[in-house]
C-alpha cells in the first residue's frame, strides 16, 4: 500500500437486527418502529439503527457508550464478524457487506488488525507465536514473521518475555501482546474493542500512552471502542457516542465536553476533568483593540490544565493566545480558566474556531 | 382378555422366518463379500502382525528400555518411570513377559486405529450439530450393546483371528476417543476463534492452529480412555484368537486355575496402571500453560 493512501472508513445507513427473521422488520424500523416494540411485538433485538459515520484515515475514532448499546457490535462489523441487516461499511472505498467468503477472508488479513478486550491470546503458543500468527495466517516465511514480530514486542515494551506463556503475563503484558499481534499485520485500519477494559486504572493509563506514542509514527485509522469517557476524551480524535443502537452525539473531545447533544451526554460530561479536555481558546475573550502584546503567551490548542500549569510562575494580568505562527487570537485570565474547570456545565461559551 | 395378560407378540412362524431371512441374507453376503472384506483388512493383520513381532521378538532388555523412554519423554517423571519399571520386571519375572507384550502390541494398534478414524469423525461432529445428532446415537450403541453380539457378525464375516479380534476391540474402544474429540473441540474459547476469524484464518487454519491445540488435552483424555477401555476387552478378545494376556485368562476360567487367573489378570491390571498414568501425566504437561495465573 506504499503508492495509495489509504481511504478511511465510511458506515453508512447501518442497520443491524438480531433475530431469525431480521429482514422482514427492517422497513418497519427504518420508518421508526423503536427498539421496545420491534422486541415486543416480534420478538426481535435491535443492535444497530441508521449508523453514519465518517472515520478519516489516520485518526482515533473512539465509539463511546454503556453496555448493551451496541458498540461492540457496532466494531463487528467493520471487519464483518457480525453481517449487518442494511447498510454499507466502506473501508478503503471498498463494501465490506458485499464481499465473497475468500475476498473477506484476504481483507482481514491484510487490512484489519484486532484486539480484544479479554486478550484472545493462543494460550499455546508463547508470545513470539502470538505476535506472529496474523502473518503466519497471511502465508509470511517464518524468519520473515519472527522478525517483523521482534520489532513490535520490543516496540510495546515486552522484549526479553519473547517465551514466555500468556498465562505467565500480567493482563497489562498480555494485552501488549495483543497489540503487538495486531500491529505486525501492518494493516491500515486497527479495530480496538474495549482493548482497555479489563485493565486496572494504572496500567490502563500506562497504556493508552503507548498507544498515543504508537500513533504518532504508525498514523493507522484506528477505532476505539470503550465505555469510559475519560478514555474516549483522551484518545479519541473525534467520538461517537452510542446509546440503544443509535448514535447521538459525533464530534471532537470539545465538541463533547462543551456542547453536549442531550441530557444524557450531559449527565456523562458532568464528572469528567474539563481542564484536561478543554482548550484554551475555548474560554478565551475575543481581542480588543487595547490588547498589547507583551504579556505572557500561550499557544491555542492545549488545554486548561497545560496552560495553568506553564502559566503558574507568570505575572498576574491578561494572557495572550496565540496561534503556531504566534498571531494573537485572544486573551484569558486566571479567573477565566479557574472557572472552566470548574463549571459543570456552561453553556455560554463557545468556541472562536 | 388374554392380550392383557400376555403381550400380543408377533406370530411365531412369521418371526422365525424373519429371522432366518436376516440370517440367510447376512450368510449369503458373507459368502459373495467375505474374501473381498477380508483382504480389505490385510493391511491391517500386517500392521498388527508386524508390531506383534516387534514387540516379542525384540530382545526383552531393548523393549523395556523404549517402554520407558516413552514413558520418560510423556511424564517427565521419575517416579512414574520408576513404578513402570517395577511393574514390567515383576511381569517379566513371573514370565508373562511374552503374553504381556502381545497385549501391549495390540493395545497399540487399537489406539492407533481408535484415533486415526475417531479424530476426523470426532472434528466433523464437532462441526456440523447435524452429524453430531447422527453419530451420538450409534456411539450409544456401540458402547453399551454386549461385545458377545458384535463378535458374531465379525466372525462370520472373518472368522477367528486377530483381525476380527482387533475390530471388536475397536468398535468397543472408539466411542470415548470420537466423543471427547468433539467435545474438546467445541469447548474452545469463542473469543480465541473470534480472534482467528479476525485476523483472516481460514477452516484449515482454524483447525489445525487453534481448534486442534487447544483441544488436545480433551482428546487425550479420549486417547486415554479408549486405552482403558481397550485392555478391558482382552478377555474378551482371546475368546475369539487374540493372543496375549487374556488366553491363560480364558484357560483359567475353563479350567478353575486360580493362581493362573489372578497373575495374568494383574499383569493386566499393572499394564492399564502404567498406560494411564503415562498418558494422564502426558495430558498434564499439556495443560500447563492453560491455567490462568494472572486474572
Amino acid at each position: 500500500m506504499a503508492d495509495h493512501a489509504f481511504g478511511g472508513i465510511r458506515i453508512r445507513h447501518l442497520y443491524k437486527i438480531f433475530g431469525p427473521d431480521a429482514q422482514a422488520h427492517i422497513e418497519a424500523v427504518r420508518n421508526g418502529l423503536t427498539k421496545a416494540e420491534l422486541n415486543e411485538r416480534h420478538g426481535h433485538v435491535l443492535g444497530l439503527r441508521d449508523i453514519n459515520i465518517e472515520m478519516p484515515s489516520g485518526s482515533i475514532q473512539v465509539i463511546m457508550g454503556l453496555s448493551g448499546s451496541g458498540k461492540s457490535t457496532l466494531i463487528r462489523h467493520i471487519n464483518r464478524l457480525i453481517d449487518p441487516t442494511a447498510g454499507e461499511v466502506l473501508v478503503d472505498g471498498v463494501d465490506v457487506v458485499k464481499m465473497a467468503e475468500a475476498e473477506l477472508r484476504e481483507f482481514r488479513r491484510h487490512q484489519t488488525a484486532m484486539v480484544f478486550q479479554k486478550f484472545a491470546l493462543l494460550p499455546h503458543r508463547t508470545v513470539l507465536d502470538n505476535t506472529v500468527f496474523g502473518l503466519e495466517l497471511q502465508g509470511v516465511p517464518r524468519a520473515r514473521c519472527v522478525d517483523t514480530a521482534m520489532r513490535w514486542i520490543e516496540r510495546v515494551g515486552l522484549k526479553g518475555f519473547e517465551q514466555k506463556y500468556p498465562n505467565q503475563l500480567s493482563g497489562g503484558m498480555q494485552q501488549r501482546v495483543g497489540l503487538a499481534r495486531a500491529l505486525a499485520n501492518d494493516a491500515p485500519v486497527l479495530l480496538m474493542d474495549e482493548a482497555y477494559s479489563a485493565l486496572d486504572p494504572l496500567i490502563r493509563t500506562d497504556m493508552q500512552t503507548v498507544l498515543l506514542d504508537l500513533q504518532k509514527e504508525i498514523r493507522k485509522t484506528i477505532v476505539f471502542i470503550t465505555h469510559d469517557l475519560d478514555e474516549a476524551l483522551r484518545l479519541g480524535d473525534n467520538i461517537a457516542i452510542l446509546r440503544d443502537g443509535e448514535v447521538i452525539q459525533q464530534g471532537t473531545s470539545q465538541d463533547i465536553v462543551l456542547r453536549p447533544a442531550d441530557d444524557y451526554v450531559a449527565n456523562f460530561v458532568k464528572e469528567v476533568n474539563r481542564g484536561r479536555v478543554v482548550h484554551v481558546e475555548a474560554v478565551m475573550s475575543p481581542l480588543t483593540t487595547a490588547d498589547a502584546a507583551g504579556g505572557p503567551t500561550v499557544a491555542a490548542g492545549i488545554t486548561i490544565e497545560e496552560a495553568v500549569r506553564s502559566l503558574a510562575a507568570a505575572p498576574e494580568g491578561d494572557i495572550t493566545v496565540v496561534d503556531p505562527a504566534g498571531k494573537p487570537l485572544g486573551t484569558v485570565t486566571f479567573r477565566q480558566l479557574a472557572g472552566a474547570m470548574v463549571n459543570a456545565h456552561d453553556g455560554g461559551r463557545r468556541a472562536a474556531a | 382378555m388374554d392380550w392383557f395378560y400376555k403381550f400380543p407378540n408377533m406370530n411365531d412362524g412369521a418371526l422365525r422366518d424373519l429371522k432366518k431371512l436376516i440370517d440367510d441374507g447376512f450368510r449369503a453376503f458373507t459368502r459373495a463379500y467375505g474374501d473381498a472384506i477380508e483382504g480389505l483388512f490385510t493391511p491391517l493383520q500386517h500392521f498388527l502382525l508386524a508390531a506383534d513381532r516387534f514387540m516379542t521378538q525384540t530382545p526383552w532388555p531393548i523393549i523395556l528400555l523404549l517402554i520407558l523412554a516413552v514413558a520418560w519423554f510423556a511424564s517427565r517423571s521419575l517416579k512414574i518411570v520408576a513404578s513402570c519399571l517395577v511393574t514390567l520386571m515383576l511381569i517379566g519375572y513371573f514370565d508373562m513377559w511374552t503374553d504381556t507384550m502381545r497385549t501391549v502390541a495390540m493395545i497399540f494398534v487399537c489406539t492407533v486405529i481408535s484415533i486415526a478414524i475417531g479424530l476426523p469423525i470426532g472434528i466433523l461432529m464437532a462441526r456440523s450439530d447435524r452429524v453430531q445428532r447422527a453419530i451420538n446415537p450409534i456411539l450409544d450403541v456401540m458402547q453399551t450393546m454386549p461385545s458377545f453380539v458384535y463378535l458374531i457378525p465379525v466372525v462370520m464375516l472373518l472368522g477367528i483371528g486377530r483381525v476380527p479380534g482387533l475390530i471388536a476391540v475397536v468398535i468397543y474402544a472408539i466411542p470415548p476417543m470420537i466423543r471427547l474429540t468433539d467435545l474438546g473441540i467445541r469447548l474452545v474459547d469463542k473469543d480465541v476463534l473470534e480472534a482467528a476469524d479476525a485476523f483472516g484464518a481460514d477452516r484449515r487454519q482454524k483447525l489445525f492452529k487453534v481448534q486442534l491445540p487447544l483441544a488436545l488435552p480433551t482428546i487425550m483424555a479420549g486417547i486415554n480412555q479408549t486405552i482403558m477401555m481397550a485392555l478391558a476387552m482382552v478377555v474378551i478378545a482371546s475368546m475369539i484368537g487374540v493372543q496375549g494376556l487374556g488366553q491363560p485368562v480364558l484357560k483359567a476360567i475353563a479350567n478353575q486355575y486360580f493362581t493362573l487367573g489372578v497373575f495374568n489378570g494383574l499383569a493386566i491390571v499393572g499394564i492399564a496402571i502404567m498406560f494411564d498414568r503415562v498418558s494422564q501425566a502426558y495430558g498434564k504437561r499439556l495443560q500447563k500453560h492453560r491455567e490462568i495465573i494472572h486474572g
